[in-house]
């Protein structure tokens, strides 16, 4: 769907983007991931052509990025704004002929994205009488009324109140049921689990880390282990397979310790050494989340 | 191309449908009648003459020789030549004019004749002389009689001054083609001025409210820049034709309602109609859409590298700095001498040409070749100066938070694409 290959850009006093390759697939929610400041937004933009790289392409759908493209992709930039005096109605309109659209097609999703919404009453509305969390979700339809392939968010969840956070969320969910591709930047990782299918971890202007979420988290264990067993407490002495890293005591003779597999260990080995001497309730391997990742792999070039 | 009608058609219906543009229409013509009263009343007060005219005088009455006095810029001599014979002379002469006072001066008008339009001035100042000594010479005829002299106080010659051209002699009304030639500058400059500012403020407005991303996402930012210079020029063109409509038919019905012979209507409307309307409109239209093209371009550019409309002084006033200056000179020296070098030159140069050469238009002797290289020039420095208005708009429209300088701005004319 996107192929972004060693894309430089340089400002006048400091780099943006050093040599940034990655690949976003058809039907993919990808996130791109980084501090603020590391070149999440340059990036969008250059997808979106508001901006060109020094060096490296873009190709969309195999093609080399270019002015065809814009109808295709919808954009809801990171600092968000619609022209103030005017009927959100109209605006809307407006702003999806600028993407291509019909006037009549435009004015019936419209209607369609209104109710679905909840915003019929607010089409003769001008947008300064509109709360802001009210604009965000007109400037939402905005970018996806022209039904686009690729859909752009740059920091979709800020300045949203939690309800309609989750609203968006589910929109999201839902055009990307119906086949669009989405990438979004956000700098926080509890969204990414539960959205992403792949990342792209940008720091300092370098793409440190991308792939399919799962595989970069399975990459990432580190043979850590929860257990839950039932009855005496049990001690341990160094003859076990593993080492504990740390051990709590419930109710009812139920006992937690988190371990962590000795070199050539597997979890069979740790079943096969608790089950003679109590009853197992529960082994879980822990997987670090990508927040752990996130901050690990920042830690380790900083 | 179909994105920009698209941005046209925006930018040209919502300012369209305010409020404020529909109110224009009609307060701007008042305040147009209002301003050109106290500058013809201020105008009448101040005249002078730059350089020295002379005044050659046929005297068929042989009531007036040797009476003229000279004045400090004017100079009387007796003419024995024919009245061709002394016109052929003035083709060569700007500052020569002839007097030509028939032997019944009192029923047949007294004339001068000169290669441009005779300043108010001196007309006045001829007028005034000849009423003084055709007034005391009464008086010594009748020895004083104070009966008599009632009536002869009401004694007055009017002139009427001629232009020779090349097409022959024309009636040239001084007055009306310098009130007709200020009203134009003023006219023009307030108007690069309003339309342009109403681009920077438009610019400004989409920087700000930060829609500007969403828009560029969709066309390039020269199409969105030429969009809404089109669309505000648009307006002004509307406008204009609105106001035009307007006196047209308040013309009329004026006209009907006060057209009695003698009456001082029929008067102004006689004088306005020697006045080639068509020609003045049509160069006014040029000057103003490309003026304005020139100068909104600027706008942008200046509209793009601010925050707020408070950050805009700086650049303002360098940019508006050669129409200020222009204009300045119009009302107080161009209009008294459209044809001297300065006029020629400001009238040929882009950025003042606006305002220069609509002052010299309305007095006629604009050389073919100094309009066409005015116009050329106009069309140029247009293409000039969006193409470097475009090159900033294009950075400054993604810069927040950065105080620009001109130094800046250069540099993001060099920045590539």
């Amino acid at each position: 769907m996107l192929s972004i290959r060693h894309i430089v850009k340089q400002y006048a006093g400091h780099r943006a983007l050093s040599d940034v390759s990655l690949e976003v697939e058809r039907g993919q929610i990808y996130g791109l991931l980084g501090p603020n400041g590391a070149g999440k937004t340059s990036l969008i933009r250059i997808i979106n052509q508001i901006t060109a790289p020094d060096s490296g392409e873009v190709y969309f759908d195999g093609q080399k990025l270019n002015q065809s493209h814009i109808e295709r992709i919808g954009y809801l930039p990171e600092e968000r704004g619609l022209y103030k005096k005017m009927e959100i109605g109209e605006q809307m309109i407006y702003l999806a002929r600028l993407k291509g659209l019909s006037r009549a097609d435009a004015t019936t999703r419209l209607k369609f994205w209104f109710d679905k919404l909840g915003m019929q009453t607010w089409w003769k509305k001008k947008i300064e009488e509109l709360s802001k969390g009210m604009q965000q979700k007109a400037q939402f339809v905005a970018t996806v009324l022209h039904e686009p392939d690729l859909i752009i968010l740059d920091e979709p969840f800020s300045g949203f109140d939690p309800v309609n956070a989750e609203i968006i969320k589910d929109e999201i969910l839902e055009l990307n049921k119906k086949g669009a591709t989405i990438l979004f930047s956000t700098h926080r990782m509890e969204s990414v689990e539960e959205l992403c299918d792949a990342i792209a971890l940008i720091h300092k202007s370098h793409k440190i880390l991308d792939g399919k979420v799962k595989a970069i988290r399975r990459s990432y264990r580190n043979d850590t282990y929860l257990v839950e067993y039932n009855g005496e407490q049990l001690g341990f002495d160094g003859a076990q397979p593993f080492e504990v890293i740390s051990a709590t005591t419930g109710d009812e003779n139920n006992h937690v310790i988190r371990l962590k597999l000795n070199s050539g260990a597997n979890s069979n080995d740790v079943l096969q050494y608790l089950i003679p001497k109590t009853r197992v309730n529960m082994l879980q391997e822990i997987i670090p989340s990508m927040n752990e990742i996130f901050i690990e792999k920042v830690n380790q070039i900083a | 191309m179909n994105k920009v009608l698209l941005i046209i058609q925006r930018e040209y219906i919502t300012r369209v449908r305010k409020k404020a543009f529909i109110v224009m229409i009609f307060v701007v013509p008042l305040l147009i009648l209002g301003m050109s009263a106290i500058i013809g009343l201020v105008a009448k007060n101040s005249q002078e003459l730059s350089s020295e005219q002379v005044v050659n005088v046929i005297d068929e009455s042989k009531m007036f020789i040797g009476k003229l006095h000279n004045r400090k810029h004017i100079k009387f001599q007796a003419s024995a030549k024919s009245l061709d014979e002394a016109k052929k002379e003035l083709k060569d002469n700007e500052d020569l004019s002839v007097l030509l006072i028939p032997a019944g001066y009192e029923k047949t008008p007294v004339q001068i004749f000169s290669k441009k339009k005779p300043s108010f001035k001196l007309v006045s100042e001829v007028e005034n002389q000849m009423n003084t000594i055709a007034s005391n010479k009464s008086l010594v005829e009748h020895h004083i009689d104070t009966a008599y002299l009632n009536s002869i106080k009401k004694s007055r010659i009017n002139i009427s001054a001629m232009e020779v051209t090349d097409a022959g002699t024309k009636d040239a009304n001084v007055g009306a083609s310098m009130g007709v030639g200020i009203a134009c500058a003023i006219f023009i400059y307030l108007s690069l001025f309003i339309y342009g500012a109403q681009v920077m403020r438009g610019v400004i407005e989409e920087k700000t409210s930060r829609i500007i991303e969403v828009v560029i996402s969709s066309v390039k930012p020269f199409q969105l820049m030429l969009g809404k210079i089109i669309g505000v020029g648009l307006v002004g063109l509307t406008q204009f034709g609105a106001w035009i409509l307007l006196s047209v038919v308040t013309s009329k019905i004026a006209g009907h309602a006060f057209s009695g012979p003698g009456s001082p209507m029929a008067g102004a409307i006689a004088v306005l109609a020697t006045i080639p309307f068509g020609y003045i409109l049509g160069c006014f239209l040029f000057y103003f859409l490309t003026g304005y093209l020139l100068y909104s371009a600027l706008f942008a550019a200046v509209g793009s590298a601010v925050d707020s409309e408070t950050e805009t002084q700086q650049f303002m006033f360098p940019i508006t700095l050669p129409l200020l200056f222009t204009y300045i000179l119009s009302v107080s020296v161009l209009f008294q001498a459209p044809d001297s070098p300065l006029a020629v030159w400001l009238s040929i140069i882009p950025f003042t040409a606006p305002v220069a050469m609509m002052v010299r238009i309305p007095f006629g002797g604009v050389a073919t070749w100094q309009l066409a290289l005015s116009m050329s020039l106009m069309i140029l420095g247009f293409l000039f100066t969006t193409y470097v208005a475009a090159r900033i708009y294009r950075v400054g429209i993604l810069m927040y938070g950065k105080k620009a300088s001109f130094k800046e701005l250069a540099k993001w004319f060099f920045y590539k694409e």
